[in-house]
């Protein structure tokens, strides 16, 4: 009873979300107040099932903050560390947008190639792949994109290939890290990873697959982007310092996000969880911005912070906390474990290739969240260890979402602005370029796990 | 001419509500804005035509597209948020226009000198309309008539919570099928001339 009420909850919050008849946040609440009342209560009568995935607890133990050992969150319910880490990028980021620091950042890199159209498109896509390491690449595409837009115009090129590949290069520079697409943040913490677990193997595959896509994206659009590219006066280019909108306030946001960086790449040694991160960044952020811009600073980055995300995250870690207190996300395990017949090699394929093809059509974040119970059984069953079942999972639901325009968010904000700018990227054209990139990207990730791990 | 008037005429295809909508911009010497007022935002924003042009008036695939921080990628709703901003930017502007479809009467509402009209008409006569206009014969009009009706349909309802075509929604709905085009142009050109005498007044 509990297990059907479980799935049913599950299967209409995925068909609502994909409706987009309402919000996502209002669904997966809605969905989570119905887990706790018709699956824990009227299915399962069981209290403790309803503390375990609300997960409270978890917040006042000291292991959240600072862990001397192996940090692990329970996977089990509300990643809280997930959600406090992201609201606390989310200030940080919208500090950095408020003082023009991706504007600038993107204006200088464009004067630093002397604004010719091949270097401005393999540089910006290189930008994209390490922005996106650490920024959620909604952000970095809808900067990238408008700066792309706007040079585009200027210097006459086509603006649609080199979008298209700042999509692609967000999505594969997301995979690299803990931090930079959210599926990673729920790996990472529900199975206690660190970032730089995530940057020495997810990362390095990450890194060869970049260079193999820039490789195929040069060749693919080579023609096309030269097609326009006039000879300018450069003297009427836009000046990269006019897009820092306050000085002191750039200043700080600069080195608020670099020792955030340095607090990410090193918490694994010095303890200090992706919460304890989160918190600091957001206190420091808003503190330092009161002090430079005031009241009205504040109110901007408060207003800027998408909290729908936050809450759709919570609504969404109780219905999968359902699914696993039921037993389902272990039938599912079991039967993946069938399937591949104990065989590493079939799993790891499995997961990678299965995962990216359910993340090219729905939201890659419930299916990582539903996963991670899955792969952690499935590990325990086949003794196939953890960390390659992880990697797997985390290149399959990072990469696969490039392959179509709703596959991620950032190819919907990059595909939206692109068409605002009267340059709509219909579905095959789109795919025709994102379909091959997303395969070789899988390819190679799926050879790499196959000679590192097994 | 004073006072800002903008008529927004919605219409059933067939019903020659776009031939009334041209009766009026002559006879009130406005702008008229249709189909064509992607021409005017293509030349504004130095966008190429050919590019929006498919997906004007044209309905959200579903499944093909996502929405995210309140960013739609879908292009039929990129392409029809243009022409609200457009007409929006107009009657802000305090320009006085026509505009025919859109979902004008929905965008502009609350414009002080807003007219709005839904045109209908018989199926007979709309059918033998779409046969002489667009050269069909009667079972490709059918189909036609069918087809666009539905798409107005779903396209206005999209964007707007009132449904299209409900008398709610409109200063004046009127069959142009009773008294022919010429004559319910000169009803709805009196009904928006004594609308504008109330306005100037105020």
């Amino acid at each position: 009873m509990a297990q059907v009420l479980a799935v049913v909850i599950f299967v209409v919050m995925f068909v609502m979300i994909i409706m987009e008849k309402f919000e996502k946040h209002y669904i997966t609440l809605t969905c989570a107040a119905l887990t706790l009342l018709f699956v824990f209560g009227l299915g399962m009568h069981s209290f403790t099932a309803v503390e375990e995935t609300l997960n409270v607890r978890s917040i006042f133990t000291t292991e959240f903050w600072h862990v001397a050992g192996e940090a692990k969150e329970s996977s089990s319910g509300i990643n809280w560390a997930t959600i406090l880490f992201l609201a606390g990028m989310m200030i940080m980021v919208e500090g950095m947008a408020r003082v023009g620091f991706f504007r600038w950042l993107c204006m200088r890199i464009a004067k630093m190639v002397h604004y010719k159209t091949l270097s401005i498109f393999i540089t910006f896509m290189i930008m994209s792949f390490v922005l996106a390491m650490f920024i959620d690449s909604i952000t970095v595409i809808l900067f990238l994109a408008a700066v792309t837009i706007e040079l585009a115009r200027l210097l006459k090129f086509d603006m649609v290939p080199m979008i298209m590949a700042e999509i692609f290069c967000a999505n594969l520079g997301g995979s690299a890290t803990m931090c930079g697409d959210p599926p990673n943040i729920i790996i990472g913490t529900a199975l206690g990873y660190s970032f730089a677990d995530f940057l020495t193997n997810t990362g390095l595959i990450a890194v060869v697959a970049l260079i193999i896509t820039l490789v195929f994206f040069y060749f693919s659009f080579r023609k096309r982007l030269m097609k326009g590219g006039e000879k300018v006066d450069l003297s009427v280019m836009p000046d990269p310092k006019s897009a820092i909108l306050d000085g002191k306030g750039f200043v700080i946001s600069t080195i608020i996000f670099v020792v955030t960086v340095v607090l990410l790449v090193t918490h694994g040694s010095t303890g200090l969880t992706v919460a304890t991160i989160g918190v600091f960044v957001a206190v420091v952020t808003l503190i330092t911005t009161a002090i430079v811009a005031g009241k009205k600073g504040i109110q901007e980055i408060i207003h800027g912070v998408d909290y729908k995300t936050l809450l759709f995250f919570t609504g969404l870690f109780v219905v999968v906390g359902g699914l696993e207190q039921t037993g389902i996300l272990e039938i599912i395990a079991e039967a993946i474990q069938n399937v591949s017949g104990g065989n590493a090699y079939l799993m790891v394929a499995i997961i990678i290739w299965v995962s990216a093809i359910a993340s090219a059509f729905i939201d890659n974040i419930p299916f990582a969240a539903t996963m991670v119970p899955v792969i952690n059984t499935l590990s325990a069953a086949t003794g196939v260890p953890l960390a390659t079942l992880a990697w797997a999972l985390a290149m399959g639901t990072d990469i696969g979402g490039s392959a179509t325009p709703i596959g991620a968010s950032a190819n919907v904000v990059g595909t939206a602005t692109a068409a605002k700018a009267g340059h709509p990227i219909s579905w095959g054209e789109y795919c025709k370029h994102a379909v091959p990139a997303t395969c070789i990207a899988l390819a190679i990730s799926t050879i790499m796990i196959f000679m590192r791990y097994i | 001419m004073g006072k800002q008037v903008i008529i927004a005429i919605s219409r059933e295809y067939g019903s020659g509500g776009h031939h009334i909508a041209e009766l009026l911009a002559q006879r009130f010497e406005l702008p008229l804005y249709d189909h064509k007022l992607l021409d005017h935002i293509a030349e504004e924003k130095g966008m190429d035509l050919s590019k929006l042009k498919k997906y004007d008036e044209g309905l959200r695939k579903p499944f093909m597209h996502r929405q995210v921080r309140g960013m739609s990628n879908s292009p039929e709703e990129i392409v029809a948020e243009m022409q609200f901003e457009f007409i929006r930017g107009k009657a802000d502007a305090g320009e006085s226009f026509i505009v025919v479809g859109r979902n004008a009467e929905t965008v502009l509402k609350g414009c002080e000198g807003l007219v709005t009209f839904f045109v209908l008409g018989n199926r007979e006569e709309k059918l033998a309309r779409i046969m002489e206009v667009r050269q069909m014969s009667e079972d490709v009009a059918k189909i036609a008539l069918l087809r666009h009706d539905r798409e107005r349909k779903a396209y206005h309802n999209h964007y707007s919570k009132m449904k299209w075509g409900d008398s709610r929604n409109y200063s004046m709905c009127i069959n142009s099928s009773v008294l022919g085009l010429e004559a319910t142009a000169d009803i709805m050109e009196q009904f928006v001339r004594e609308k504008m005498k109330e306005h100037q007044a105020q």
